[in-house]
């Protein structure tokens, strides 16, 4: 058998290749692997908030927005009459929410 | 005496160190096994617990241990000469320094990496844990107050490095958004990085800011100091992707290129050691070598700071419980090799010996300075590099390694804070701002406590950080000297440095006290006293703890 000079530049090039993917792998562990945990604690406190903000009411917790939406409640009221009344509803539909 | 010839003992000596007394120390006292398996593999989790190659780690903690400490201590202390200070180097980190920061990774991975203080708590008890806390809290002060002190004096007496420090600032915040947001690959950032710090340092001489000796009835250099801990606050409350990752980064890369820049140079120039060996004619005032010497060069010999970082993060990502001694016990000898090229620079980098004691005039004068200066003279004569380009080079090494320091330390210091309103119930304590304005509070405090209005004196409380640091190793000494008797191995070599440190840390206590009393110092006397207790009961908690292992061991051995 003798040496293909194609193949001998191909696996030089695939030496390379491996050579500087360890490389990349190397410089990205010195990037990262010191502050990896600091990281992973920051995202999982983001987490936490987001899926305490999107499944609040069912975990029993007031939506924080309500309480700032308070001042708004008499154009609500009113803006609920006209609704129920176009809908047809003479009444409030609603048990705990009554209107006229 | 020609500098190589220095170099290559120290080196030399260093590298017998690493071969053959922690290859005991492994085999015989620690006796590390490769089939252990560590907390990396037992709680592998992606996040804290990861096993890591030993390259690697060893990178991490090395930079995170080596910092400005190793050059402002050893630069400092050849005030006596350089005979003590390179000796103290070489043998601290051989017999010191490596025994320390190996046992700590060792006792820690074999403890479920528990960090020191909780392993205090564990194996000596909790009173001594209480004496830990206590004593980190203070070398946390000291360290931030100290090293604002360094920089502002740094930005004052180099004004060509400026520029490049606070450059260095945005080219990391930059950084770290291309690296956070795949803007490129970090092969190129990393390349770009360093370009545009060499760039800021290239062109730092020709901006100049120097800032004015008196700016609303303050000095220039209590403005800086004030500055630098607002950017320290700031800095300190950042996600650490945003800054402290990035700068961390370019740093590491900095030391490996400054230090080979510095070795190199000093190859090539081979300059001649214009200091005495034994300074027989110190400055008045100068305090007594034994004990200073050991507390003046904490880093660089031993620290307890490395203690916490081998057990708060290396011990975590040990992959093999052998790859403890290179490490370890190496990490420890680079940092020997960092203060090493502190002292050459501080004793070989002047034309005449006049030169070198105008630098010298005072104790605690010179330090930083006279390394910039020196390792200045011997770049510009070894490479050929203009001498202020060169000053600005070393100047920005050592701003930015204090200044990372100082945003680390502020940010544990505020966790400290954090951790006691959550004990003592004070909600409010535990909001961040307001646990970093307390601990910045803290630290301007003691910064201008010690130095008076202008902060220009701070590095007077540089040998009671070295105090503390060395009570910190003690600490971490004697965990590992408690786990050595109950497993019924040799305890000496450890129990004899501890035992060393202890007796030079609490007499170098009782004379500065003298010091301050004459000074009528009524601050630095009280912080000194604070010290000395913590001092006193560390000794007493080894005597106690020692005795009552021996004597479970006894009792069971009958």
């Amino acid at each position: 058998m003798h040496d293909d000079p194609g193949n001998g530049s191909s696996t030089r090039r695939d030496k390379v290749r491996a050579w500087l993917d360890q490389a990349r792998f190397f410089t990205e562990e010195v990037y990262s692997s010191r502050y990896r945990g600091a990281i992973a604690r920051a995202r999982r406190d983001e987490d936490d908030l987001f899926m305490l903000l999107v499944f609040s009411e069912m975990m029993g917790l007031q939506n924080p927005a309500s309480y700032y939406t308070l001042e708004l409640q008499p154009l609500l009221l009113e803006r609920f009459h006209d609704w129920h009344t176009r809908m047809g509803m003479e009444h409030s539909p609603l048990d705990h929410f009554r209107c006229c | 005496m020609s500098a190589i010839f220095l170099l290559v003992v120290g080196l030399g000596a260093m590298a017998v160190g690493y071969f053959v007394y922690s290859k005991f120390i492994a085999e015989k006292i620690y006796q590390l096994d490769p089939d252990f398996k560590t907390p990396a593999h037992e709680f592998e989790d992606g996040i804290d617990y990861v096993p890591t190659n030993r390259f690697i780690l060893w990178g991490h903690h090395f930079t995170s241990v080596a910092g400005a400490a190793p050059i402002v201590g050893p630069a400092i202390a050849v005030i006596w000469g350089w005979a003590p200070a390179f000796l103290w180097v070489v043998f601290g980190t051989i017999f010191f320094a490596g025994i320390h920061d190996f046992g700590a990774i060792w006792a820690s991975v074999r403890n479920k990496a528990k960090s020191v203080g909780a392993l205090t708590g564990d194996v000596v008890g909790k009173r001594a844990r209480s004496i830990f806390m206590i004593v980190i809290f203070l070398v946390l002060l000291m360290v931030n107050a100290v090293f604002a002190v360094v920089i502002a004096g740094l930005m004052m007496n180099f004004p060509s490095a400026v520029v490049p420090v606070w450059g260095a600032i945005i080219v990391a915040l930059i950084i770290g958004q291309m690296i956070y947001r795949r803007i490129m690959s970090l092969a190129v950032v990393s390349v770009i990085g360093v370009v545009a710090l060499y760039v800021l340092i290239g062109i730092g001489p020709s901006m100049p800011i120097q800032m004015p000796a008196e700016v609303a009835g303050m000095s220039g250099n209590a403005i800086w100091i004030l500055i630098l801990f607002g950017y320290a606050a700031i800095a300190s409350l950042l996600p650490v992707w945003m800054l402290l990752q990035p700068r961390d980064y370019i740093n590491g890369l900095q030391l490996f290129i400054g230090l080979l820049i510095l070795y190199g140079a000093l190859v090539l120039l081979n300059p001649t050691l214009v200091a005495p060996a034994f300074n027989s004619d110190v400055p008045a005032g100068t305090p007594s070598l034994i004990p200073l010497l050991f507390v003046t060069i904490a880093c660089g010999a031993i620290s307890g700071f490395h203690g916490l970082v081998s057990s708060g993060t290396t011990s975590k990502q040990l992959n093999k419980e052998t790859d403890a001694r290179f490490v370890g016990y190496f990490g420890a000898v680079g940092e020997g090799m960092l203060a090493l090229a502190a002292i050459l620079a501080a004793t070989a980098g002047f034309a005449t010996l006049g030169d070198w004691q105008a630098m010298y005039t005072s104790f605690g004068q010179g330090g930083v300075n006279a390394f910039v200066q020196g390792g200045a003279f011997i770049i510009h004569n070894g490479l050929g590099l203009p001498e202020v380009t060169a000053a600005t080079l070393l100047t920005v090494m050592a701003a930015l390694f204090a200044g990372t320091t100082m945003d680390t330390g502020l940010r544990l210091q505020r966790y400290i804070f954090q951790e006691w309103g959550d004990i003592y119930n004070q909600q409010w304590m535990k909001k961040p701002a307001i646990a970093t304005g307390l601990a910045v509070a803290s630290c301007l405090l003691l910064a201008f406590g010690a130095g008076g209005a202008d902060g220009s004196g701070g590095l007077i409380i540089w040998p009671l950080f070295g105090t503390t640091n060395q009570l910190l190793a003690g600490l971490t000494l004697l965990v590992i000297t408690v786990m050595l008797v109950r497993m019924r191995r040799p305890m000496w070599y450890t129990l004899a440095p501890l035992c060393f440190l202890l007796v030079m840390t609490i007499l170098a206590l009782l004379i500065q006290l003298r010091t301050f009393w004459n000074q009528g110092n009524m601050f630095l006397l009280v912080l000194d006293i604070v010290v000395l207790v913590a001092a006193i009961m560390v000794a007493m908690e080894c005597a106690s703890a020692l005795k009552r292992s021996r004597a479970e061991m006894a009792a069971q051995g009958d």
